[in-house]
């Protein structure tokens, strides 16, 4: 099936789709399901990718990319999100959209000359650290903190759910570097390579779902990293934070798209192929008008989510536009995927198959990358 | 070295083909792919290309349309592209193809040419035949290996019964079977130059050819269904059925 044509989708961009779409079905999907046992994507698969070019979809030329806009975070990460597997795409979305955009928009030129080329590769893989165990969305609240030692800062602190913690070769984490201000003021971001001293992840964490994605404890023991590793400005941490999560949240729910139209194609094809009273449950009018109306929702949503990333890239902060996306997309992939285990019936609940996979996986669009609850708040100090 | 690749656009195939009333002919959409056959070509045309020091130019006739799977080709890496398009040509047959796609390589030059063996939608596996002998090149067919270097080509020809080695001294014509290698996936930089990528297009009289196609589509009929094969229950004496079958059909 393919997608509606929309105002906001180039030729460029339906390009990229279609390189994404092929890429996926060929290699990313047979595969998934031995990823998500081995609870990892292998990292031949990201070497590849980088050489594609995947990762420097929002890396300007100049730094070996291709230098594109959200739209094109969104599309790719559609395409992503039809790989079946949350975690693998989140091992992808996490290195290109959620931490590399912090040296990518606020590093100085010599840290994008010196980062940048290596992650567009894949040769670095990275992460980013912000949520700790007694602070997630509250940002202000986070407890590790940085200070000047030398010609360097000194890092120490723990942070909890970082996705790629263990495979990341260099990971971008907030810390307080100013106690005597208030939260927001005093975090700063530091660039800590694998193998720094006093680094370590210190455990893989088992989850509902995303079961190919690795998500580690990262402990910071003394850490201590040059000055050169002050991502951008002293202080200045919270500001990028709050920036980046507007791209994060429209690639995220890129993904939850993708999942949704793809759950949704296999939906349908298994309804118009499986009998039940002698006949395809597609010749009832329940199962066909639910899933023709999760189709229309999915179809709404899109075009909502591309709107908020043109709105980013004319230079719209698009907050509330981003926050609603959050809020919508991330529940009614919920939706869309509690509808597709129903009508693949006891098949749906099997372990083996992808919708029961992608229905686990689909419950973090409404949590990770700020909850519901805090998207809704973020819209209604707006109305 | 200076390598030419014949391509194709091709309706998709995943959707549904129509025909045009009265003449039978292919209706050909502005969204037409690259011949999954052609990938095969391309790949084997760049990485010759790439071992020596050479350039790919891709050459196509049919309506260009959007010309998406011509960037497809592009994208993958070939340095530009001739597309012959002419109103006059529409419907042609094998020979006439040919014709035009000599004239069109003869005008660009070139050491070595690489074409798959048939199209996915005509099928008539001749063109490539043509061209060589219209050029008045050796034609090397059926290649399922290709190496080529200082002056000379050479290829595995698929046979019944394994391949034979042929070798030709350049200019010569390769016409590859799919999967003699692994086409590249197409890097999103790629995809971007593809688009400022020079393509000439070329009609019949930039070409200075004659067109005398008369071949016509006198009747179209469905194919008949295949038939159900032959089940072998298993009771412990089945591999004696199957041997059986195999020596009546002369397999074995």
């Amino acid at each position: 099936m393919s997608l509606l044509k929309s105002i906001y989708i180039t030729e460029d961009l339906e390009a990229i789709r279609a390189q994404v779409r092929e890429y996926v079905e060929q290699e990313l999907v047979p595969n998934v399901e031995q990823w998500e046992a081995e609870r990892a994507v292998p990292r031949s698969v990201l070497d590849e990718m980088g050489k594609l070019g995947f990762f420097g979809l929002r890396i300007p030329e100049e730094y070996g990319g291709i230098g594109m806009g959200t739209l094109a975070t969104v599309v790719f990460a559609e395409e992503l999100g039809r790989s079946t597997s949350g975690g693998t795409n989140a091992t992808i979305l996490v290195h290109t959209d959620l931490a590399t955009p912090y040296v990518l928009h606020f590093g100085t030129p010599g840290q994008k000359e010196k980062w940048l080329p290596r992650l567009a590769t894949g040769e670095l893989i990275s992460a980013i650290a912000v949520t700790e165990p007694d602070a997630g969305s509250d940002v202000a609240a986070i407890r590790s903190s940085a200070q000047r030692d030398g010609e360097g800062w000194r890092i120490n602190g723990t942070k909890m759910f970082i996705t790629n913690g263990s495979i990341a070769d260099v990971v971008f984490v907030a810390a307080k570097t100013n106690l005597e201000v208030k939260g927001s003021r005093g975090v700063s971001i530091f660039a800590v390579e694998k193998g720094t001293e006093g680094f370590s992840a210190s455990r893989a964490l088992e989850k509902m779902g995303w079961h190919a994605s690795d998500t580690a404890e990262l402990v910071f023991d003394d850490v201590w990293v040059p000055a050169e590793n002050l991502i951008g400005e002293e202080n200045r941490g919270f500001y990028y934070i709050m920036s980046n999560f507007q791209n994060e949240r429209l690639a995220i729910m890129g993904l939850a798209l993708g999942e949704s139209q793809k759950a949704l194609e296999m939906t349908i094809e298994y309804v118009k192929n499986r009998s039940a009273f002698g006949a395809p449950l597609w010749n009832k009018q329940a199962i066909r008008h639910r899933l023709a109306m999760r189709q229309a929702e999915v179809d709404a949503a899109r075009e909502l989510t591309y709107r908020a990333a043109w709105l980013k890239e004319q230079g719209e902060d698009a907050v509330r536009e981003t926050s609603e996306v959050k809020a919508l997309v991330g529940e009614l992939s919920n939706r869309v995927l509690y509808d597709c285990v129903q009508f693949h019936g006891g098949m749906g609940y099997m372990a083996e198959s992808a919708v029961e996979r992608m229905y686990r996986d689909v419950r973090l669009n409404s949590i990770g990358g700020g909850a519901t609850e805090v998207m809704l708040d973020e819209v209604a100090k707006r109305l | 070295m200076k390598v030419v690749v014949c391509i194709k656009q091709i309706p998709d195939p995943a959707t549904p083909y129509t025909l045009e009333e009265g003449t039978n002919w292919l209706v050909r959409p502005d969204e037409q792919i690259l011949d999954d056959g052609d990938r095969y070509g391309v790949e084997v045309g760049l990485q010759i290309a790439e071992a020596n020091e050479g350039t790919v130019t891709l050459v196509s006739m049919g309506p260009s349309g959007n010309g998406q799977g011509v960037r497809q080709a592009l994208a993958m890496g070939a340095d530009k592209a001739i597309l012959i398009e002419d109103d006059a040509l529409r419907g042609s047959d094998a020979l006439t193809t040919a014709r035009a796609l000599a004239a069109a390589i003869k005008e660009e030059g070139f050491d070595l040419i690489i074409a798959g063996t048939e199209s996915t939608d005509g099928y008539s596996g001749v063109v490539p035949q043509m061209m060589a002998e219209l050029l008045g090149v050796p034609a090397l067919t059926y290649a399922t290996k290709v190496e080529a270097g200082e002056g000379s080509v050479t290829i595995h020809r698929q046979t019944n019964a394994g391949y034979d080695v042929v070798n030709a001294a350049l200019p010569a014509l390769v016409a590859v079977t799919a999967g003699v290698v692994e086409p590249r996936y197409p890097t999103f930089k790629g995809i971007m130059d593809a688009k400022k990528k020079p393509v000439d297009n070329l009609s019949v009289a930039d070409l200075g050819i004659e067109v005398t196609s008369d071949q016509t589509v006198a009747s179209i009929a469905e194919a008949t269904a295949r038939t159900a094969g032959q089940k072998i229950e298993d009771e412990g004496e089945a591999h004696l059925a199957i041997v059986a079958l195999l020596e009546e059909r002369k397999v074995i």
